[in-house]
């Protein structure tokens, strides 16, 4: 019984984290734009502007909750449920420390990868409910971009999941004690990272939004709450694939005893949040047919490679 | 080989009615009405060095004139200007149309570019064109009454009644609005709604930088016709520069092209100068280059970072955009405002330069260079951004003075050619700077244009700081508005000249002016008539957008909305010059 109660208090402290988290980087991802870009950026709510994140979520929850009376209702008001479901279902799957954690699965990255594949619906149905021309193009994008991704991001893991010998994503931390996958799997790795990007819609793969040319593409239409849930969303997404790439490749939880795991679990995934950040702020971005030719053309070969040569490797010398 | 005058009285004597004297010494002959079809397309193909270029095609509406000494009896006059680069020379034909529902025979079928041009004629001056594929309104609303240049029409509102918008009138300009194909030039085979969709793009949209609509055809993403609909920035220029004086008219210039502040002033001022007579002293014309160079910089990052930003990248528009501001801070410095300066005057400058200046100026030398490396590194060596741009909208030269491409744009072409070079005008003769040309015509090489355009305007700018000539900051003419004031006291003349320059304003003798300049986009020109009066009888703006605007239907076929928004950004127009 009391096993139960903590399972379940511990499964709401993470849902909290992770909101409290998503939010924040509402903030440190304007911030460091900001610093970046020779500006100040939000800095008047609050000391440094903090507070900012409040203001921002109480005008986000007080507006008017308005479905346009051309939209698809149902559909228009399931398309954001689905995005925030399932981010946040995969993160049941993500190790934070040997203890922490919602559940262990022993098919932790195929667990995952269904989840993600479940996100591109939001895209495409969002975009199709709106019943609005730029939305149904960044819709059409999405499905496009996702069919570019899905099939590359699986197999640049599965260089990992036969290193560690498991789909189980704390044996694949575990199994990096001797040497974190990120040097055995860098192929894997940059190509796990660039289909991250994709996933999340983050620039330069904001294709299916591109405010430049699509006017913010599906989500033209949403407004309120349902237009925040695909902006947490997104960063959710950013935290979860920061997560993985830490889970993956840079050891998890582990380092050094002079700081408790928790603590090296963070320190590395809020670097990678910042990597999202700092790309956001560098790169321009691509055409989608551009973005499916290099799926298609370079990296899905690559990935293939190297779990050819990763294969190869592993039954030759037995490792 | 004799001049282009005669030949055209040897080949076409009957069709030719007068030769007028005007005060740019741009010969100009008044053609009959039938027969410009055929001197046209004589003077595109077949004269030795053609004339290749509809450079302008206006109107004026003689009704009220008084001063037409020698020429030919007109009601509504049609203007031809054509630029011939093998020439180096403009040639400006007319033809008189006497009745008061005038018809003129359309030249598209010469010059397809001469399409928007007749155009704005009929919708301004009421002027038929016979054999136009596409007679519509494109400045004003379709559902406006009468044709605001025409000398009977009111130029201000208070003197066209109140305002109402009641609910049936609402509804009817809502209905105007809406895209049916038929009503928007395409013919009813054109369409195809099962394959093709139509997108509207703007009004309002991030990637026009500006009021403009643009109605897309759409096969999935790539791009069937575009139909542009302008005229949401039109304001009126050319109709208020029949109601304010000379001098009060410099303002409103500022905001033709609002991002060229005082390079805006130049041509206006140049032309009404020419007009009077006056002769600026040089101090006046290093003054007036080094404030246009500033603006021209001013206007390529606001280019440079907005193109970026079309592309995806974030970053690029803020840290240009606060190199602007350096820029503003000169200018205001110097000025007294920052983006619309208002700073040329008839004969001469507002002001002279203020104490410290060239240390203000030589500070920003030295700063921008470091920048613009950075920028380079940034924005013109990503791959992506290469990607993205290097070839998209390609046109050749040919094309592009087909269409009326004037600036970088036609540079980025491969044909060196800058009228700050060419025709040189207030001693830009005298400046050591180089003309940055492209080969593709693509969007990268318009890029690479402009940013090499950036460097070469520095080292104007240094030139000037490093030349300043000492002297008067204004010509010292009864029509220099306002006059020198140092002599009023003294002198009973110079006292009136000053009080009737300050009340009336200049009264500038008649005749015809176009003066053009090298500005930010293209070639920008004003041509002015007076009549012997404080205003003006006649203000035409030509602006290098219009031109480029017409032809970005044709350069962006085939591409998908990505690549749209890179052309659009490339080709560098600003809604406010293209409708004025």
């Amino acid at each position: 019984m009391s096993e139960t109660w903590i399972h379940i208090i511990m499964v709401v402290l993470i849902l909290l984290v992770l909101l409290t988290i998503a939010a924040g980087l509402i903030y440190v991802e304007r911030r460091m734009l900001a610093v970046w870009q020779d500006r100040y950026g939000p800095n008047r709510t609050g000391p440094f502007g903090l507070l900012q994140v409040l203001a921002d979520m109480v005008k986000i929850f007080f507006k008017e909750d308005w479905i346009p009376p051309f939209a698809d209702k149902k559909v228009f008001v399931i398309a954001p449920t689905i995005v925030m479901m399932a981010v946040l279902m995969s993160f049941a799957v993500i190790p934070f420390t040997p203890g922490i954690g919602v559940v262990d699965l022993n098919i932790g990255v195929l667990f995952f990868l269904a989840m993600s594949s479940m996100g591109a619906y939001s895209v495409v149905l969002a975009g199709w409910a709106s019943n609005n021309k730029y939305s149904l193009l960044g819709g059409i994008r999405g499905s496009a971009q996702m069919i570019s991704y899905e099939v590359f991001m699986g197999l640049s893991l599965m260089g990992v999941v036969i290193l560690a010998g498991s789909f189980n994503l704390r044996d694949i931390v575990e199994a990096q004690r001797k040497i974190w996958f990120f040097i055995p799997q860098i192929v894997g790795f940059v190509i796990f990272f660039l289909a991250g990007l994709a996933e999340t819609h983050r620039l330069p793969f904001d294709i299916p939004e591109a405010e430049s040319e699509l006017i913010a593409g599906y989500h033209s239409e949403y407004s309120g709450m349902k237009f925040g849930m695909f902006f947490v969303g997104e960063y959710l997404g950013i935290t979860l694939i920061s997560a993985l790439v830490t889970t993956l490749y840079f050891g998890g939880w582990l380092g050094p005893h002079f700081l408790p795991p928790i603590v090296w679990f963070l320190i590395k995934m809020f670097a990678f949040i910042l990597l999202f950040i700092l790309i956001r702020a560098t790169l321009p971005r691509p055409r989608y047919d551009q973005l499916m030719s290099l799926g298609w053309k370079v990296l899905l070969p690559l990935a293939l490679l190297n779990l050819l040569v990763t294969g190869a490797v592993v039954l030759y010398w037995h490792l | 080989m004799s001049d282009i005058p005669s030949i055209l009285e040897q080949r076409f004597a009957d069709a030719i009615l007068a030769q007028q004297a005007t005060r740019d010494e741009i010969p100009t002959l008044w053609i009959k009405p039938a027969s410009i079809r055929e001197v046209l397309q004589y003077l595109k193909y077949q004269i030795e060095q053609p004339y290749r270029m509809l450079y302008d095609l206006t109107a004026i509406d003689e009704q009220a004139r008084t001063h037409r000494e020698g020429q030919p009896d007109s009601r509504f006059t049609v203007v031809y200007v054509l630029f011939s680069f093998e020439r180096n020379a403009f040639l400006r034909l007319k033809i008189p149309l006497t009745d008061e529902q005038p018809v003129a025979p359309s030249v598209t079928s010469v010059w397809p570019s001469a399409n928007w041009y007749e155009r704005e004629v009929y919708d301004m001056f009421g002027i038929r064109f016979d054999g136009h594929p596409d007679l519509r309104r494109i400045l004003m609303p379709r559902t406006w009454k009468g044709h605001p240049l025409q000398k009977c029409h009111p130029a201000r509102a208070t003197e066209m009644g109140p305002f109402q918008l009641p609910p049936e009138k609402q509804h009817e300009e809502e209905e105007a609005l809406r895209f049916r194909p038929e009503d928007w030039g395409l013919k009813p085979e054109e369409v195809d709604p099962e394959h093709f969709m139509f997108l509207n793009l703007g009004p309002q949209h991030p990637g026009t930088h500006g009021v403009l609509r643009l109605v897309l055809e759409l096969d999935g993403e790539e791009i069937v016709r575009i139909i542009p609909d302008i005229g949401f920035h039109h304001r009126g220029a050319e109709k208020m520069g029949e109601r304010q004086s000379w001098h009060t008219y410099i303002p409103y210039t500022d905001r033709v092209e609002y991002l060229g502040g005082v390079m805006n002033n130049f041509p206006y001022v140049m032309a009404v100068e020419k007009l009077a007579g006056i002769e600026v002293p040089d101090r006046v014309k290093v003054i007036r280059i080094m404030m246009s160079e500033l603006f021209r910089i001013s206007s390529h990052l606001v280019w440079y970072g907005t193109f970026a930003q079309d592309l995806g990248m974030m970053t690029p528009v803020f840290l240009m955009f606060n190199d602007r501001e350096r820029i503003f801070d000169i200018v205001a410095a110097i000025c007294g405002d920052r983006m619309h300066p208002n700073w040329f005057r008839i004969g001469g400058v507002v002001q002279d330069l203020p104490k410290g200046w060239d240390k203000l100026i030589k500070d920003f030398l030295d700063y921008m260079p470091g920048r613009l490396k950075e920028y380079d590194k940034m924005v013109m060596r990503n791959s992506l951004f290469k990607r993205r741009t290097i070839g998209i909208g390609i046109y050749d030269t040919d094309e592009a003075i087909e269409w009326g491409v004037t600036g970088p744009g036609l540079r980025a072409t491969g044909l060196e050619w800058d009228f700050r070079k060419k025709q040189p005008y207030s001693g830009y003769d005298q400046f050591e700077f180089d003309v940055p040309i492209g080969k593709n015509g693509d969007c990268y090489d318009r890029a690479v244009v402009r940013v090499e355009e950036i460097w070469q305007s520095l080292r104007i700018i240094r030139q000037c700081v490093e030349n300043m000539p000492s002297g008067p900051y204004k010509a010292d003419h009864p029509l220099t508005t306002p006059p020198l004031k140092e002599y009023t006291m003294q002198d009973i003349e110079t006292l009136i000249n000053h009080f009737l320059g300050v009340t009336w304003g200049p009264v500038i003798p008649p005749g015809e002016a176009m003066v053009g300049v090298e500005a930010t986009k293209g070639h920008n020109s004003y041509y002015l008539i007076s009549d012997g009066n404080t205003t003006s009888y006649r203000t035409r703006i030509r602006t290098p957008s219009f031109a480029h605007m017409q032809f970005v239907p044709i350069i962006s076929r085939g591409y998908t909305i990505p690549d749209l928004l890179a052309i659009l950004g490339s080709v560098d127009y600003v809604l406010s010059d293209v409708d004025r």
